[in-house]
């Protein structure tokens, strides 16, 4: 499974497409019959202000290490092919893709639950902070809204 | 830009000392107005020590993390010297 945290600014769909062709379909080719993949957006709204920018923090090191364990759970409670996961750290604007978390399997209730669980854990285990700028001046996001 | 905090060290009385590298981020950074600190401390010592001397006495908040050597642990694990001990608020990913 591919894990990147970076600044640069992601593009999920062209980056799953990569990944499938490049990556996935070489090494088991006819084996995969199902992706499931989730993409998360920058939205510019947040507990009911008008949010025009993001900044976020992560802990260099740790966040890595801490997605490689949920990726690894994950492997080990699904039947799993491949995977990949995107994340992006630094400054961030309205409608700019935040995470995406794909993994592929042979059938889709492997697939389907992977992800999710890999998505969850990654909100409440992976050391990532939001700092919001609002037209008043910017706040640290206390919690995630609810995931299940 | 938020810069380190220096060397803490505390009187040792006997005994031998350890140092131990601690990290602070994201809100928790900006109440302690750096991003951490070095700390030298007696031997034996918990997170919550190194906390205390890195902060000059304040109080954990109850809902600050603990990380040692960047695996999530609590307050009470023992640091050995060399340790990378970090406290943060809940995180807020994805």
């Amino acid at each position: 499974m591919k894990i990147v945290v970076d600044t640069t600014p992601l593009s999920p769909w062209e980056a799953l497409a990569e990944y499938e062709r490049e990556v996935v379909a070489p090494a088991h080719p006819g084996r995969y019959g199902a992706a499931a993949t989730f993409v998360g957006t920058m939205r510019d709204f947040n507990e009911g202000d008008a949010v025009q920018g993001m900044f976020l923090e992560h802990y260099p090191g740790m966040t890595e290490k801490q997605l490689g364990l949920i990726a690894d759970e994950a492997f080990g409670q699904w039947s799993l092919l491949d995977g990949l996961l995107l994340h992006r750290v630094g400054e961030l604007k309205p409608s700019e893709p935040i995470v995406v978390v794909a993994v592929w399997s042979a059938h889709r209730k492997d697939a389907f639950e992977a992800c999710r669980f890999i998505m969850e854990a990654l909100k409440s285990r992976a050391p990532f902070w939001k700092r919001e700028e609002l037209h008043s001046g910017s706040r640290w996001v206390e919690k995630n809204s609810e995931g299940y | 830009m938020i810069g380190w905090c220096g060397s803490v060290r505390k009187p040792l009385i006997e005994g031998n000392s350890m140092t131990v590298k601690v990290k602070f981020f994201a809100s928790l950074k900006e109440q302690m107005g750096c991003d951490g600190a070095t700390v030298e401390i007696g031997e034996v010592a918990t997170a919550a020590d190194i906390w205390l001397q890195a902060s000059g006495g304040k109080a954990l908040p109850p809902n600050v993390l603990v990380a040692v050597n960047m695996e999530y642990t609590d307050q009470n694990h023992a640091v050995k010297s060399g340790d990378e001990v970090a406290f943060f608020p809940p995180v807020t990913g994805g």
